[in-house]
Parts: C-alpha cells; structure tokens; sequence
C-alpha cells in the first residue's frame, strides 16, 4: 500500500561491498513536504543510501520505499516522480544550458505540448534565461550548479534528491543555491538533501538524520537536538595542548560531554550545571557540536 | 492529509518512451560534433577503398569474378559499418560513463540500463547504416554499375550495425580500463576486419580460417552487401541475413548484461 504521509522511507537497510558494511541498518524518513538532511561525515554511508533511492545500488536487506512505490521493484515508478541532482556534475557540456533542459524533458517523459512551457520554467527558476543558448562549458560553477538542480525540477517532481548540493562552492554561490533550494521547499516539495556542511542543514532542513558508520545515530528538528545533546550554551577553554588534555580529564570526571575543535575544547551539556561549570568563552551551542559528539568526528 | 498520487499504470520494460528519451539525448549530442564524426566514418573507408582499389586494381583486374575496384567498394561498406559502430559504442560507453556519469543522470530518469543500451545501440545502427553508404557512392562514382538491391543496403548496415554496436558496448561494459581496449583492437576486430572478404577472397586462406570466418559476422555483411550489388543468392543471402539478426540479438542481451553488472550495485 502507497504510504500517504512519508515521500520516502527507509527502514533496517542494509548494504554490504565485500567485507565492508557501507549502510548497516538505516532507517530514514521523509514526511511529505518537508526538507530532511542527511548529516553525516566521508564515508558514513549517505552516498551509498542516496544511490540506493535510484535503485542504482540495491540494497541487501531491508525496505524501500519512495513516493507509495517499493525499491527496487517499482523503483522506474518512483523515479518518475523523483529528481535527482548528484554530487558530480553529469551534464552535457558540448550542449547549451536549453539543450540540457530538453534531453531531460525527454528523459522524463514532459508530454509534447508542455515541453516548452517546462524548459521556460526551469530557465526562470534556474535565473538562467539570459544563458539559455550558452554551452555548459562557458559557464560558471554556481551557474552550473543552478542548471544542475534546474534539470531535476523538469518534470515538477514530488521529492527531489539533492547529493551534497553545494559542495566545493564559494559562499555566495552557496547562499544563492540554499535560496533556490527555499524556494522548493516552500513550493511544498519534499526534500532529502545530504550534506557534511552543518550550517546547511541547520539553515535548510526541518529535520535531520545524522548517520555514522552506516546507520542513524539522531534524528530531530536542528534546534531540539542541539537542545537534547548540547545543551543551550558551551563554554569554550583555550589554553596548550597540555592544558587542554586535562581539562578533557577533568570534565570526563565531571561527566561533561566535551570536543576538541583544534585550539580549544568546548564543554558541552551545561544546563544543569549550575556552579560546576568550568570557566571560560560562553557561546551558544550549535549544530556542529552535536555532529562531531556523536559521530565522534570533526568536520572537513 | 493529502495521499500522493499513484499512477495507475506501472511503466514496464523496454518502453518506446524511455527507448526514445535515450535517442533524443544521442540526437542533440550528435549535433554538436557531426561534423568531425561524419568526417572520419566517411573519409576513412573512403581512403581504403582508394588504397586498396588503386593499389592492387594494378596488380590485379579481376578478384572473384569482379573488378577490384568494385569488389573493394562493396567489401569497404561493410568495414565503415564496422568501425562507425564498435569504436564509438566501445569509447563512447566508457566516456559517459567514467568521465561525465552521464549514465547516473539517465538511470536516475525513469530509464532503465535495458533501455539505455536498447537506445544508445539504436542509434549507433541508424548512423552505421547511413555511413557504411559512403563507400557505396564513391565506387559508383569510380564506375560501379547501380543495381535495385543496393536499395537494401542501408539495411543490411542497420542490422549489422546493431550488432557491433551492442558489441562495443559489452566491450566496454567488461573491461576495466580503457588501455585494455587495445587488446580488444589487436586480437579481435583487427582479425575479422582482415579475414572477412573484404579486400581479398577467402578462398585462398587455409580451409580452417574459411571455416572460422563462417562465424564473422563482418563476413556475413560483406557477403550480403555483395550480393545486394551483383545478385542475390537466394537462401545463402537469407543465412547471411539471419546470422546478422542472430548476432545483433545475442550481442545486444550480452550488452545489457555487461552494462547492469556495471551499473548497478
């Protein structure tokens, strides 16, 4: 039976490459309209588990299930309705950036009469109606990167994929594509963006998933798993590498989370600390603290 | 709370759609590089049949009962065939896929790898069949006579074609690495371009390469392409037919065994 609230739906997936586990039991879901980030360092597993939901990689055990169809064996259904924007840019770069739109019109299957229509739309959404008859070569990363999320809008789809959108770009551009991508989800479209950049997620999605070593280690809103594994403010110690080797004694004494972020270590879940707070730089807690806590890894 | 809805129909296998959106994709690639593409598939042949047409025409007038020239311009269109479709199907599937991931942006369409091959092997035919015509015209410019079964030749190309097509993409589907593609070149299509009639008769090879070249199919299409200009032969040309549709349709499964077990993982 199609499910009527989640656009996506992974439940126990796991998949194995030889002796490797890349996904080891992963559930995920993405309710219908919202925007879920998938958070995860190298190598945790988010693109195997998003080449999985193109039925690209087959998962060896476990449930699928995108748009009301079960993977793999509905997956052609499901893609249909789906867009995908990868991690690696596949466009044709000997075509112009309307040439791209059409192949893809064709590819997913814009009937005849609203082709035009599409392609225009996209162009608009895409802010790339001045560069329709440009080849791809001649544009610009962000330019690019806008064609790329363009082309997997083609068909007005109900989810879209988005692997590690804005991967290798400069801020501005960045902030450009996190705007288009507002724009989706405003549009009501649901969203599953994988992503290792913790201000993304935290600016984007309405929920996150963060996965480490193949399966889900926290799922919630931003804010409440800041709340939940951080705490509302962490106080930040500077000092030598000495020094700060026994202040992470110290509060692993006291029963302080706490993590190295290179010149200093920041003391977390403070809340109920009352007087036993160590001294130091207050700030509020983010995101990021709560990744590299329970990933156990820094961000790259 | 609004239910997504479910189309009605689930889409099958091998689609026209699908099939067609993979055609689309060649088509408007292709008029960005037709040019030079059409240059080599037509030129080249054109160049052996001059060689070898001129070069041992001198020596010798008359091969199997034919003018040189016109036995060479007949054997040449089934080598333009050839290498208009095994050598781009074989570079051009390893390109998309190791260095542009084309193939992760249409599997990720409602396409499957099925179609994708169906489709790009299609296409690779329809330009095999016109080209392998090129060195067709030229020997009827150096006097080849015209005759109504050349009619069938363009044809004859397409399922040819086909089958090389599917070849080169399992090729490439196999192998690893694209230096290995060398290997492919050395030890297996420069031996059926060489021993398939083309520019010398079989019938002074040793009994056990006659015997071999009977399952090249590069033989079979120069028999054909022959016969279509000279005369047919009656169930010998239906033979040569089948053995090009026979050889299209196993290949074309192998093709598509190769590129799923590349593909996807």
């Amino acid at each position: 039976m199609p499910s009527a609230v989640h656009a996506l739906e992974l439940s126990h997936v796991v998949k194995r490459y030889g002796e490797i586990t890349a996904v080891n039991g992963l559930d995920l879901v993405v309710p219908e309209g919202s925007c879920v980030g998938l958070l995860g360092p190298n190598g945790a597993g988010k693109s195997t588990t998003m080449r999985m939901l193109t039925a690209q990689t087959i998962a060896d055990q476990g449930q699928i299930t995108v748009l009301g169809h079960e993977l793999p064996a509905d997956s052609k259904a499901a893609r249909a309705r789906m867009g995908v924007v990868p991690q690696l840019d596949n466009l044709d770069t000997t075509l112009t950036v309307e040439q791209n739109l059409v192949v893809f019109s064709h590819l997913y299957r814009v009937p005849k009469a609203k082709r035009k229509a599409a392609v225009e739309r996209v162009l608009t959404i895409a802010r790339l109606g001045q560069r329709r008859d440009s080849k791809v070569d001649e544009l610009s990363g962000g330019m690019r990167r806008r064609l790329l999320i363009g082309r997997a809008l083609i068909h007005q789809p109900q989810l879209v994929l988005l692997d590690e959108p804005t991967v290798g770009l400069d801020p501005q551009v960045r902030q450009e594509l996190w705007a288009l991508i507002d724009l989706l989800r405003s549009e009501g479209v649901s969203i599953l963006m994988s992503t290792h950049y913790i201000e993304e997620a935290e600016r984007l999605c309405d929920s996150v998933t963060i996965v480490s070593h193949g399966s889900a280690v926290a799922v919630g809103a931003p804010t409440d798993l800041v709340a939940e594994h951080a705490g509302r403010e962490a106080v930040e110690i500077y000092g030598s590498p000495e020094r700060l080797a026994e202040v992470e004694a110290e509060m692993a004494k006291e029963g302080f989370p706490t993590r190295r972020t290179g010149t200093s270590v920041a003391v977390l879940g403070l809340d109920d600390a009352s007087g036993r707070a160590p001294a130091g730089e207050r700030r509020s807690t983010n995101l990021e603290d709560v990744f590299v806590l329970l990933t156990g890894e820094e961000i790259a | 709370m609004s239910t997504l809805p479910v189309k009605e129909r689930e889409p099958g296998r091998l689609e026209p759609t699908a099939i067609g959106g993979v055609l689309v994709r060649e088509i408007i690639n292709f008029s960005s590089y037709w040019r030079s593409t059409t240059f080599s598939s037509t030129v080249e042949p054109t160049i052996y049949l001059l060689a070898f047409g001129f070069g041992f025409g001198s020596l010798v007038a008359i091969v199997g009962g034919y003018d040189y020239i016109d036995f060479v311009a007949t054997g040449t269109v089934a080598t333009a065939v050839l290498f208009s479709s095994i050598f781009p199907a074989m570079f051009g599937t390893f390109i998309k896929y190791k260095f542009q991931h084309t193939y992760d942006a249409i599997l990720a369409a409602p396409v499957d790898t099925e179609e994708l091959v169906t489709g790009e092997a299609l296409w690779l035919a329809m330009r095999a069949s016109v080209y392998g015509c090129a060195p067709l015209l030229v020997g009827l410019i150096f006097g080849l006579e015209p005759s109504w079964g050349m009619l069938a030749v363009p044809a004859i190309n397409f399922a040819a074609g086909f089958g090389w097509a599917c070849t080169g993409v399992a090729i490439a589907g196999w192998l690893k690495g694209i230096e290995n593609f060398n290997y492919v070149t050395s030890a297996v299509i420069t031996p059926l371009f060489l021993v398939a009639g083309t520019f010398f008769p079989l019938t002074g090879l040793p009994g056990w390469v006659q015997a071999l070249a009977q399952l090249n199919p590069l033989f079979h299409c120069v028999q054909l392409v022959r016969h279509a200009a000279f005369g047919w032969e009656g169930w010998a040309d239906v033979w040569n037919f089948a053995f090009l549709i026979i050889f299209g349709l196993l290949m074309w499964r192998v093709a598509i065994a190769a590129m799923e077990r590349k593909l996807i993982d």
